[in-house]
């Protein structure tokens, strides 16, 4: 019995401590954004990698969930001889919740293991010391761009990815299921607030922070050797798709009031 | 030019294990000082101590009188130091030329034409030729590495010059120019110098005065010539290994 809670209170203090770490990490690099020197080329690199390398695979994601809803609601309504609002229901699923998770999880799978890569591989190859040793706070080059970089970019791959995402349904919608091309993009337009897209954006930025976050300091703080490096790979993408998972449910809570 | 004096330095990792057990050492203004020993003993831990990388648990080490262990002045602490890592620890997302341009714009705020002059002088200095200038390190050899990390450590202009293994990973003939190279670069630049290698011919070269660091201990100091006649136990093996792997 006392063996069961000293373990458990072993693991208790060892969450707690990692919890610590990773807030003093994020609340340093934060900090680290708001005064100079910035390291203005870094954070291009880092916003090319996340907007624009990252686009492919969002936007694949983004169509085949759109066209997948289409079919998915087109069996669903009918049953309820609701068709006409397969259109409402697809732009409003993909601007507030699938094209954000979509990109927030794919971008955490290819980014957020990129980050904790690369990351990791200068701590053990000691560009990190090198980067000491040459007066730069590695915080400021290495961590404070990709955490803006995510901050900035992901809304702006979640906007593409609802266009294509909405594109999807449009397309199934008007191809199989015999939608009128007209009547589809009114009820799209129609029905579409603009807090259903904001919401969205706003998901996607704190997404973003949450990627870069997680991927920043599983690199940092990597063990030495491929295993380490390796370790904290996986360890930032398992912390940044469930970080994606909680914000997301946080903020659905938080936007629309529940 | 600076003074380093390491007054009974300790250190020891979470896991327990102690790696440095009271290293006392002064090394003096424009010495080109060597810190010998067998691997993990301390060696890399040390030098990594000195540059605040890894905090000390106790003792001292002072630059110039300031203290590694003053967080306020580290800034000016960091400054005298410039290091060689053993692995060169080039930045891969950039060319070599733009990894030696990044150092010297921490250190000057000049125009982006006269900092790539200066880049290309510190390149062509050690030896570069122009047409690598543009490669990333990841397309140059081992030995064209070391150099473009050498022109990168020299191009902010340090007080003391580490060397951490500078000839490791490097053929024989390549080592033996990347250590005249080391020699000519801390004798023209009249700074201090500390490095860190196992391998006595590469301290015999570069230096006559040495320490021998043996379980986090500095075990022997004195001219590498004297290690032969040394009574001490550790100092006589670490002589004779070292003499017979060379007669071999």
């Amino acid at each position: 019995m006392i063996e069961s809670f000293t373990s458990l209170g072993k693991y208790t203090i060892a969450a707690l401590q990692e919890i610590g770490r990773v807030s003093i990490f994020v609340f340093r690099s934060v900090r680290c954004c708001f005064y100079p020197p910035f390291f203005l080329k870094e954070l291009w690199r880092q916003m090319l990698a996340v907007g624009f390398y990252s686009l492919p695979i969002v936007g694949l994601t983004a169509i085949f969930a759109g066209m997948v809803l289409a079919l998915q609601m087109h069996v669903g309504f009918t049953r309820f001889n609701a068709e006409g609002a397969i259109a409402t229901v697809v732009v409003i699923s993909i601007t507030r919740e699938l094209g954000p998770v979509f990109a927030g999880l794919m971008v955490a799978g290819r980014l957020g293991s990129a980050i904790a890569a690369e990351i990791g591989s200068m701590r053990v190859s000691e560009q990190i010391d090198a980067l000491l040793t040459l007066r730069v706070d590695p915080l400021k080059f290495l961590v404070a761009p990709r955490i803006i970089a995510g901050l900035l970019m992901l809304p702006f791959l979640v906007l593409i990815a609802d266009i294509i995402g909405v594109m999807g349904g449009f397309l199934v919608s008007t191809t199989l299921l015999d939608f009128s091309v007209g009547s589809y993009i009114a009820q799209t337009v129609k029905n579409l607030e603009i807090m259903d897209v904001l919401s969205g954006l706003a998901k996607a930025s704190a997404f973003g922070f949450c990627i870069s976050a997680f991927g920043c300091y599983h690199g940092f703080f990597s063990d030495l050797g491929a295993r380490g490096v390796g370790r904290a790979t996986t360890s930032a993408v398992v912390s940044s798709c469930i970080g994606v998972l909680v914000l997301n449910y946080l903020l659905t809570a938080l936007f629309f009031g529940i | 030019m600076s003074k380093i004096i390491f007054q009974d330095v300790h250190k020891s990792f979470e896991d327990g294990q102690k790696v440095l057990n009271g290293v006392s050492l002064e090394i003096e203004n424009a010495e080109t000082h060597i810190i010998l020993g067998r691997s993990g003993c301390g060696k890399s831990v040390l030098l990594k101590c000195l540059l605040g990388i890894f905090p000390i648990n106790t003792g001292n080490i002072l630059v110039d009188g300031l203290s590694v262990k003053n967080k306020h002045d580290y800034g000016n602490y960091i400054k005298k130091f410039s290091i060689l890592f053993q692995g060169n620890a080039l930045f891969d997302s950039m060319t070599v030329v733009e990894n030696v341009e990044f150092g010297i714009k921490q250190v000057r705020r000049d125009s982006s034409k006269i900092i790539r002059s200066i880049a290309e002088e510190k390149l062509l200095s050690v030896g570069l030729e122009k047409r690598v200038f543009d490669l990333y390190p990841a397309e140059i050899s081992g030995g064209m590495q070391k150099r473009a990390a050498l022109a990168r450590a020299i191009a902010i202009e340090p007080d003391i010059l580490l060397f951490d293994e500078p000839t490791s990973g490097l053929d024989p003939i390549t080592g033996g120019i990347i250590c005249n190279l080391l020699k000519d670069t801390v004798k023209k630049l009249g700074v201090t110098s500390l490095t860190i290698t196992h391998d006595l011919k590469v301290a015999q070269f570069l230096s006559d005065r040495a320490s021998l660091l043996n379980k986090g201990q500095v075990v022997w100091t004195g001219h590498t010539g004297e290690m032969k006649n040394c009574q001490n136990d550790f100092v006589r093996e670490f002589y004779n290994a070292s003499d017979v792997i060379s007669r071999k």
